[in-house]
């Protein structure tokens, strides 16, 4: 039994491949199907984000699985061709492949390493592969502990803590000024996007209040609507700048429009409270002699990269603690994957062994004619009792066995010692398609209700 | 005994100070941890040392400098202590720590026969505590100061550094200074009253401008002009926390007054 993964990322392809392999939400559906009607494939679960799609398949041998997938991921588009797609995929299988999807959910493998959108995509597609009963017993289990991986990645280090993007580095930096910003104004000049985008981090971050100004009136009021702020007419921001505590810049014009008596006029006004500006433009937009105003502190382009850049090395330092949390839970969920291996022959020794109760029993009360209700059911039980009690010690010998490296052996012998040929081979099919969630699909195809339903249950802890 | 007990405090509060110093330039927030329960073993031994000292009561009266300045310094580990279980804020004790530790070493280094006052006065212990009180709240302001002279300096550096995160928003900061010196003030009003009553028993004048009382006097006049200035031409923000610091050291002449005073006023009787 092999996890294996077949896919390709914003590492190894570029996006015009990649936009050709994305299926659409509607279509989901028939994808998974499509990928489980494969012989080879016993559990399948389809991934695509943005920047990445993989399929995840559970399979007897990782060779099969390998060109399942990819005739499957040719398939989907019809303007694909194997040797079009080949130099792009990777195929990882067993631990690697398990190492893959925890760093892909812990957001390691990211564009963005720590950015939080990825975990979701996990869990959705994780959720529509169990919607079609695409997943069994081992992708389930393997896709919860991806959740949970990534979960305790994002809090015990700080993979994701600072900003990382420009816009969101100016909410940062206001922070550290202002500490909360519920009571803070901003004042939002001219229209560049960039400060517009930095004015929506703001305002989600908590600011109340936003003052608007650009020289097109018409433009103002629009972007009054989206903010919920209020229009100001250009000519006399500078009177009001003092009402301001955060100043976002960035007009078109070629030239200073605030300068240090500007803002030496506001700090004063404001009583010597900081005054927090912000220059997007490019050219710049608010005079650099503005850095010597005391209480007024201007950053511009430069200085928020000069932010991003070194946040974006602590992500990297992170992100190597982050590998160590991954390796761990891998080796956890490997001796899982080992002591599975135990699992077909237990339930086989389990059914080898009621059916030698059932045949004695019938035996004892055939012989013994009429009994109560009462005796037949004390005599069931001691059967019951001493089958339990014999098991219990070779039951745990080898579930602990599976986990050692010379596990098959053991269950090699267990097979052979109590004769379990005939037990295992009609139970394979169980083992391979997992003994306890999978529900057989109807006749029509159509999966069955309660699957989702678990599945959804367990996702959301 | 109580000399063995005030040392091994000062071995905890020196750890404690070490690694929170350590702390600001590492990432790691065990450091911190290790440094809080330092800090928390030695706080318990000096409050034990503290209590023993008032319960035993027969220095009660007898206040010296020294017992003053370790109930500075044990307050300023409970301030650190509280801002640690109310803000998770260890980078205060970064600054505010090594200032109790230096308090506490200074017992050990002062001439034992440095006394605060006179002991006919038997309520002396009120103006000391009082005083202290007042002392304490200047000292956070002072902490506070530093931090957002620092904290101002790296952002207008645009130093993005471990520092940098770590240290608290200036707003905050600017607030912690301006509410430890209201705390502090009335304290401290109080703590010269009754300075001046006990001077009127001992020498039978409120005022003998000696140093100490000078310095007191000037410290007292400074803060009360750093509180006018606030509230009626804008003294915040990087002014206040300039103003604080400098008035600290109107605090520190002050105690040195003391020491100075015991020295020429030596109480042999």
């Amino acid at each position: 039994m092999n996890v294996i993964v077949v896919g390709l990322s914003h590492k190894t392809a570029p996006v015009k491949l990649r936009e050709l392999l994305m299926v659409p939400d509607s279509r989901i559906g028939e994808a998974v199907k499509r990928l489980m009607a494969h012989p080879s494939i016993h559990e399948g679960v389809f991934l695509q984000t943005c920047n990445r799609v993989e399929v995840y398949a559970v399979t007897d041998h990782a060779d099969d699985g390998f060109s399942g997938v990819q005739e499957f991921l040719v398939d989907t588009h019809l303007s694909l061709s194997a040797e079009q797609l080949l130099p792009h995929l990777y195929w990882h299988a067993g631990d690697r492949a398990i190492t893959h999807l925890f760093r892909v959910a812990s957001s390691l493998d990211s564009l963005v390493v720590g950015e939080p959108q990825i975990l979701g995509q996990v869990k959705e597609c994780f959720m529509d592969a169990s919607t079609h009963d695409a997943s069994g017993v081992i992708l389930n289990k393997v896709f919860q502990k991806a959740i949970s991986v990534a979960k305790r990645v994002r809090t015990e280090t700080r993979i994701a803590e600072n900003a990382v993007s420009v816009s969101y580095a100016a909410v940062e930096l206001a922070k550290k000024v202002f500490g909360n910003l519920s009571e803070q104004t901003v004042m939002l000049v001219g229209a560049g996007e960039m400060a517009k985008l930095a004015a929506q981090h703001l305002v989600a971050d908590g600011v109340q209040q936003v003052f608007l100004t650009t020289r097109d009136s018409l433009r103002a009021r629009d972007m009054a609507d989206r903010f919920h702020g209020t229009p100001m007419p250009f000519e006399k921001f500078r009177t009001y700048l003092y009402k301001a505590d955060i100043v976002l810049c960035s007009t078109g014009a070629p030239h200073y429009v605030i300068g240090p008596e500007d803002v030496e006029r506001a700090v004063r006004e404001r009583w010597n409270r900081p005054i927090f500006l912000i220059d997007v433009a490019v050219p710049r937009n608010i005079d650099p002699a503005v850095r010597q105003v005391d209480n007024a502190f201007l950053f511009d382009m430069d200085d928020l990269e000069k932010c991003v850049e070194r946040n974006r090395d602590e992500r990297r330092k992170e992100a190597v603690r982050a590998e160590r949390i991954v390796q761990d839970e891998v080796g956890i969920m490997l001796r899982w994957m080992q002591a599975l291996k135990a699992t077909p022959v237990i339930i086989a020794l389990r059914k080898h062994a009621e059916d030698i109760k059932h045949a004695e029993l019938q035996k004892v009360f055939g012989r013994l004619g009429m009994l109560t209700p009462e005796q037949r059911e004390a005599m069931e039980h001691l059967a019951s009792g001493i089958i339990k009690k014999l098991l219990h010690g070779p039951f745990v010998a080898l579930k602990d066995a599976a986990q050692m490296s010379n596990g098959s052996m053991y269950i090699e012998a267990a097979r052979h010692f109590y004769d379990l040929e005939k037990h295992l081979v009609a139970k394979d099919s169980v083992d391979v398609r997992g003994p306890v969630d999978r529900k057989p699909s109807g006749g029509d195809g159509l999966p069955s209700a309660s699957a989702p339903e678990s599945a959804r249950e367990k996702v959301s802890e | 005994m109580i000399v063995v007990f005030l040392q091994l405090t000062l071995g905890f509060y020196f750890l404690g100070t070490l690694l929170l110093l350590v702390y600001l330039l590492r990432r790691s927030d065990v450091l911190a941890k290790v440094a809080l329960g330092m800090t928390g073993v030695g706080c318990t031994i000096h409050t034990g040392v503290l209590v023993f000292q008032v319960v035993s009561g027969a220095d009660a009266w007898r206040v010296s400098f020294q017992s003053a300045l370790s109930f500075f310094s044990w307050s300023l580990v409970i301030v650190f202590l509280t801002a640690v279980f109310l803000q998770r804020l260890y980078v205060l004790g970064s600054f505010m720590l090594p200032l109790a530790f230096l308090a506490l070493v200074s017992t050990a280094v002062l001439p034992s026969e440095t006394q605060a006052l006179h002991p006919m006065f038997q309520e002396v212990w009120i103006h000391v505590t009082l005083s202290m009180l007042g002392t304490v709240g200047f000292a956070v302001a002072f902490v506070s100061g530093v931090m957002y002279l620092t904290q101002d300096w790296l952002l207008k550096s645009k130093q993005f550094n471990l520092l940098y995160a770590k240290l608290p928003p200036l707003d905050f900061l600017d607030r912690l200074n301006q509410r430890s010196i209201l705390l502090g003030f009335p304290f401290l009003t109080m703590g010269i009253l009754t300075g001046a009553m006990s001077a009127q028993i001992t020498f039978g004048a409120y005022l003998s401008w000696n140093s100490e009382q000078i310095w007191a006097l000037v410290t007292w006049a400074f803060y009360l002009v750093v509180m006018m200035g606030r509230v009626t031409v804008g003294w915040r923000a990087k002014k206040a926390a300039y103003l604080t610091v400098v008035g600290f050291v109107g605090v520190l002449l002050t105690f040195l007054g003391v020491i100075l005073k015991g020295e020429s006023f030596p109480i042999s009787s």
